[in-house]
């Protein structure tokens, strides 16, 4: 008798699989990516034509919403790339919206009370000191929580937990619940609106720039995998994906060219710089917002972190077999000092973005982050049981959060009914995914 | 009792002591290791064999004893102080993150980066490539995560861990407990392989006529003790049986 179950190579199922099979190979699409992307289709489709055929118009998918939900989705998405090493080295960390609001009044308190006095109101450098202390804080605040969690033996859901209460109280305690503003004029410019935004011309010079980027890596890749002997993708493959690639980038700079700054913005403007305004009204384009560019560089450098640096291979290799990374010579206490230390300078960065929106610092800032954080990671695929996950895949996670808390805001449903819809969403979201890697296993 | 050897001994673990709580997991437990030879480590579950060579390999650290290395004392700490004396060890539940790939197992800890500090994955997969081709040619799953790996494959890619990185000390608990007839022959070839190479290499396992073979000498562990260490042509397999059972060296008594 022939041994029939070891040819798994020549599988005859692989023979037969259908063009879409094949389609999916040859460009190494991950599925559950596509699947991510058609869910966030989805909803930006169905809540444009759910407010068309409820409300009579459609503000879904137009240039103004897209980007509006664009800036919104920074603060959480910033997170969320560091939850991601969170949960895929097995922990939690439950403290990140209260370390925000700390690290925001640590801030605001700065630029507001203490840094004029010295330098004179205005300083350029006020901004910059500013930003650098509350990633700072935050960081530090998070190697406190490693630190504890790693030496202390102690569990991270019971050390955030804790941090969750202490942070926002001591937030409290620092501005004795006052808000604090209004922030630094530059610093304002991290948050976004019509002048946090870098305008048609910057807009092209990073979507071009990011086109080059993706085919320098595309071309790149493709010498590599010949140097080593690596089977190929196929040409068609390659073009289609470069292809696909740059069209997204392409596709969101016209999208946030064409959001133009506000009537009022663009009569102060003119008048401010002398420029008379002509007959149907001067337009002037909006382009990406500082917010998301600072998310976008995020999303890239976590993404070199997590798949080319060892630091990221440990990450992962911790969370599949603690033990065997630590039989492998892995540090793994000091790996989760750093891991929280990272996830704390992300909320410090966060709370950057997020006080420099609001104009001021307030104690609550941040307050429920923590959920839409993890909500956003698992969403986007992290897996609680550690070992997996992805920051492209937790960045639109958070988007998935921020479209639909958005939609539903301009439908008009109340708070009560969006939380029902965001629960619902975070606990079918697992579901699906528990059985997608059930049949892919 | 120890008989004459040449030269210094590669590994030489004398009079090691582990207690996990109440339990002298390992109790005065001395053994050597000449360059070359294949050293058995026999005895009961929960014996102490795993505990013994977990402390050689930097998992733990003894309580009281020494290690010398080539006739020289060594600090053994972590896994990666083992690793600096080029001791490599397979372990009994195979030590590998279940996520990762086979690459980024065997290169676990000892990456290969390119000028600017990055790992560089296609290296790491084309050495692979070429080291599973010598020691388990039907290897070809090198992209998945090793939890689809079969018991075998993942054997070898622990293996292949010892091997590639020049290990002059090779500890194997239990290697070929979950393999099959074939890979276990996989398995004894390498061994020869190692040996006929310099390489010293302690082998646990529970299979005495394997040990019989494979061996130059066997020792038995009983609750943390060492009851005997000898020659394997200077016993038979009963004898090895009656000590791993009765917890004392029949050769001891009738001297
Ligand atoms: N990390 C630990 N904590 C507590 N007790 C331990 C630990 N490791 C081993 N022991 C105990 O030490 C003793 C020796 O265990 P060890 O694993 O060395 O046995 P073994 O000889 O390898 O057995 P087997 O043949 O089943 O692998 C056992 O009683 C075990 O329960
Ligand atoms: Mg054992």
């Amino acid at each position: 008798m022939t041994d029939t179950t070891n040819t798994d190579e020549q599988d005859p199922a692989q023979a037969e699989e259908g063009a879409i099979m094949r389609f999916m190979r040859a460009t190494e699409l991950d599925t559950r990516l596509l699947g991510m992307v058609a869910a966030l289709l989805l909803i930006w489709v169905g809540f444009h034509f759910f407010g068309y055929f409820k409300n009579g118009f459609a503000a879904f998918l137009t240039p103004r919403n897209l980007w509006n939900l664009s800036v919104q989705t920074s603060s959480i998405g910033i997170m969320a790339t560091g939850m991601v090493l969170v949960i895929v080295t097995r922990h939690i960390d439950l403290s990140v919206g209260s370390v925000l609001g700390f690290s925001a009044i640590v801030m605001g308190v700065l630029q507001v009370n203490i840094l004029p006095e010295y330098l004179g109101l205005g300083h350029p450098l006020i901004w910059i000191i500013a930003v650098i202390a509350g990633i700072l804080v935050g960081a530090l605040v998070g190697s406190l929580h490693g630190f504890l969690i790693a030496y202390g033996g102690i569990p991270a859901f019971i050390v955030t937990l804790g941090g969750l209460l202490v942070w926002r109280g001591m937030a409290f305690l620092i501005a004795r619940g006052e808000t604090i503003s209004p922030v630094d004029s530059t610093f304002a410019l991290l948050g976004g609106g019509p002048y946090g935004a870098i305008g048609a011309v910057g807009s092209w010079i990073v979507g071009l720039g990011a086109c080059a980027i993706i085919i320098f890596l595309a071309w790149r890749g493709r010498a590599n995998r010949r140097l080593h002997g690596f089977k190929l993708r196929p040409m068609w493959a390659e073009y289609f994906m470069t292809g696909l690639a740059c069209a997204v980038a392409i596709g969101a700079t016209l999208l946030v060219n064409s959001y133009p700054w506000p009537k009022g913005i663009v009569r102060r403007y003119a008048a401010a710089n002398d420029i008379t305004v002509p007959e149907g009204g001067l337009f002037i384009s909006h382009g990406f917002a500082i917010p998301v560019l600072i998310l976008l560089a995020v999303g890239v450098l976590m993404t070199i972190l997590m798949t080319r640096t060892r630091f990221g291979r440990y990450v992962f290799a911790i969370g599949g077999n603690p033990e065997a990374a630590k039989l492998a010579g892995i540090n793994t206490e000091w790996m989760t000092v750093k891991i929280f230390a990272l996830m704390g300078g992300l909320a410090g960065l966060s709370a950057v973005v997020a006080s420099a929106r609001l104009g001021s610092a307030t104690n609550a800032l941040g307050t429920l982050d923590e959920l839409y954080v993890i909500a956003a990671a698992v969403i986007g695929g992290t897996s609680l049981s550690g070992g997996i996950g992805t920051i492209y895949g937790a960045i639109l996670g958070a988007l998935v959060m921020q479209s639909l808390q958005t939609g539903m805001v301009l439908i008009g449903f109340d708070a009560a009914m969006q939380q029902v819809v965001v629960g619902t969403v975070l606990v079918l979201a697992v579901y699906l995914d528990n059985k997608y890697r059930g049949a892919t296993k | 009792m120890s008989r004459a050897e040449n030269g210094t001994p590669l590994v030489d673990i004398r009079n090691l002591s582990i207690s996990f709580g109440g339990i002298k997991a390992v109790d005065n437990a001395s053994i050597d290791l000449y360059p070359g030879e294949v050293v058995g480590l026999l005895g009961h579950n929960g014996a102490g064999k795993s505990t013994l060579i977990k402390i050689l390999a930097g998992a733990y650290q003894a309580d009281s004893g020494e290690i010398w290395i080539n006739g020289e004392k060594a600090e053994i700490n972590s896994p990666r102080d083992a690793r600096d004396y080029n001791i490599e060890t397979i372990y009994q539940t195979l030590a590998l993150a279940d996520n990762l790939d086979a690459a980024s197992n065997l290169f676990l800890g000892r990456e290969i980066t390119n000028a600017y500090g990055m790992v560089d994955d296609a290296r790491m997969e084309a050495e692979t490539r070429k080291i599973m081709a010598r020691l388990n040619p039907n290897f070809k799953k090198l992209k998945d995560p090793v939890s689809a790996l079969s018991g075998g494959q993942r054997q070898s890619v622990a293996i292949a861990r010892a091997v590639y990185f020049d290990a002059k000390i090779v500890i194997m608990d239990e290697p070929t407990a979950a393999l099959g007839v074939h890979e276990t022959q996989m398995v004894a070839d390498l061994i020869g392989e190692l040996k006929k190479q310099g390489l010293g290499i302690f082998l646990i396992s529970h299979d005495t006529r394997e040990m019989m073979e494979l061996c130059d000498r066997v020792s038995v562990m009983k609750n943390g003790r060492m009851i005997g260490t000898e020659r394997v042509e200077d016993v038979t397999e009963d004898d090895i049986l009656s000590m791993i059972i009765l917890g004392k060296n029949p050769r001891d008594q009738a001297a």
